[in-house]
């Protein structure tokens, strides 16, 4: 048998905890009771995901640009991911972004503008003017979240580079490293990663820079160090870690629609009416919002541009958004 | 000749086992999401579920066609006998993955279903392989081979592999982008394939030659 002699430095239970403290203990009973959701995740994605507390803090304005109902966990968010250059499972990107490197980063800005060159990130985005921002994200596979986002207006941005009358488009591009992005190996997509938007859309209130998440600087899986978010349109259109901006004069290129034309058009309007080859975009399932059957199950209606008509539609007067979708 | 206590028989035992397994972890996982305890289902369990079930379906699909490769190689007759029940788990996973799209995914709606049946090509290409299945499924029992005759069974059960090559085309048209694991299970297929059109050519080549010399090549 196995008798512990405590040697004589060793401090008994009730030393350890402050009186104070062990009069609480009922409150932290109940607090540990209420945050019982969050044992429903799965032990991997706890164990995986950094704690939101290891990024780096950012100071953000709260805006009107908020909507209803609850956010999408920082767990769910950092660890169910598209971001094809680290593997086209959900988990790769949490698994493998971490090698990516983030610093120094700048962004190339060429084509139809008057102040052509290559940016710091510090030069694009003004850290000190940062908002948040809680949009709805709806992906193309039929799946949404609500994201509280952190970063700037896109339209401000652009307009310092002066684009020319000439310029129509802005065209974003991916880094594209093989060594810190090993899904770049395979051609699942042309790489790199490519997207656009009319100037118009770009220039529209609701496109945004974001820089981080949940008041955190964003986590690599998440894009990045600077991404853009338009969120009227599948999630794809929102490009990731943007390392070159290119104004052009004709529509520029985009990877999905390289990909699959038929499938994947430039504008990519969440549009509940017009049905993808793979999916119905009639409704969609939220992620992680809730735990046990009903979370997993759980669905609502997809709206005309993600809810967002008010503030876009106006853009898409006399166009036909089957053709042009 | 009796196979009883046998270590062909404790294979047999240990491969249904095995063949087992995938089923009972997503059970097992699916139990623990009900009891709000950890699990591996991730954030988007019915996307998990679905595309287990299905990567599932094909492997022991493709395994099944393995079988007659691998005696070829091995010479070992037996393994003949374990194909029946392997072939029957290929059935069991593809209802299990079209119950779990069925249910979880579309609620039970059959009009949602017919609708993607319709419109959806990837999803007429993996109902077309499970109706293929289901006479293969049907005329497994001893009874069913006496009845339809070895002849017009075993041209019945040709079947399988229009069936696993719809299987296979529906998981290439169900991936976004230009994915690698569609590719390797069509690689393994077209493989399993070809062994058979390789045998099959031999065999009529050797039945046109004289029987002396064919006793020289065999």
């Amino acid at each position: 048998m196995l008798i512990r002699r405590p040697p004589g430095f060793a401090l008994k239970d009730n030393d350890v905890t402050p009186q104070s403290l062990y009069l609480r203990r009922r409150e932290f009973l109940a607090a540990f009771v209420a945050a019982g959701g969050t044992l429903a995740l799965p032990p991997a994605a706890l164990a995986k995901s950094a704690a939101q507390n290891d990024f780096a803090a950012l100071d953000a304005t709260k805006t009107g640009y908020r909507v209803k109902g609850p956010l999408t966990p920082w767990e769910a968010l950092t660890n169910y991911n598209n971001y094809y250059e680290f593997g086209t499972g959900k988990g790769d990107p949490a698994r493998k972004a971490h090698k990516l490197i983030t610093k120094p980063w700048s962004v190339m800005v060429e084509g139809e503008t008057d102040k052509p060159g290559t940016y710091a990130l510090e030069d694009l985005v003004d850290f000190n003017a940062l908002e948040e921002r809680i949009y709805r994200h709806r992906c193309v596979e039929a799946w949404s979240m609500v994201i509280p986002w952190v970063g700037v207006p896109l339209g401000p941005v652009l307009q310092k580079f002066s684009p020319n009358s000439r310029a129509k488009y802005v065209q974003f591009f991916t880094k594209l490293s093989r060594k810190e992005m090993p899904g770049t190996f395979w051609p699942v997509l042309k790489w790199p990663y490519r997207e656009g938007l009319r100037m118009d859309e770009a220039l529209n209130p609701l496109a945004f820079l974001a820089v981080g998440i949940y008041g955190r600087v964003l986590p690599n899986q998440n894009g990045a160090p600077l991404r853009l978010v338009v969120p009227w349109k599948y999630g794809y259109k929102s490009i990731k870690s943007i390392v070159r901006i290119r104004f052009s004069e004709t529509m520029p290129e985009t990877s999905w629609n390289m990909s699959a034309p038929r499938e994947y058009g430039f504008y990519s309007n969440v549009n509940p009416l017009v049905d993808h080859p793979r999916w119905s975009q009639a409704s969609e399932r939220v992620i992680g919002s809730r735990s046990g059957f009903g979370g997993a199950l759980q669905r609502r209606d997809t709206q005309m541009f993600n809810g967002y008509a008010d503030q876009v539609a106006s853009l898409y007067t006399g166009m036909d958004l089957k053709v042009n979708h | 000749m009796n196979l009883k206590n046998t270590p062909i028989i404790h294979m047999k035992n240990a491969l249904f086992i095995a063949l087992s397994l995938p089923a009972l972890w997503i059970f097992w996982q699916w139990a623990m999401l009900l009891l709000g305890q950890p699990n591996a289902l991730g954030f988007n369990p019915v996307e998990t579920t679905n595309r287990f079930l299905g990567d599932t379906a094909i492997r022991v699909l493709l395994i099944t066609l393995a079988i007659t490769p691998l005696r070829d190689l091995t010479r070992l007759a037996v393994l003949t006998r374990w194909r029946r029940m392997v072939g029957l788990f290929a059935f069991f996973y593809v209802c299990l993955h079209l119950s779990s799209y069925l249910g979880l995914d579309l609620f039970f709606s059959l009009a949602k279903l017919w609708k993607d049946i319709v419109k959806r090509t990837y999803i007429t290409f993996g109902m077309t392989a499970f109706v293929l299945l289901i006479p293969l499924a049907l005329t497994s029992t001893n009874k069913a081979i006496r009845r339809l005759g070895p002849k017009r069974w075993a041209r019945l059960h040709w079947l399988i592999y229009p069936a696993a090559l719809l299987a296979v085309l529906h998981h290439y048209f169900m991936a976004k982008g230009f994915q690698i694991m569609p590719l390797v299970h069509g690689v393994i297929l077209v493989f399993l394939l070809t062994w058979r059109v390789v045998k099959w050519a031999k065999k009529r080549y050797l039945a046109t030659l004289p029987s002396k010399r064919k006793e020289n090549i065999i």
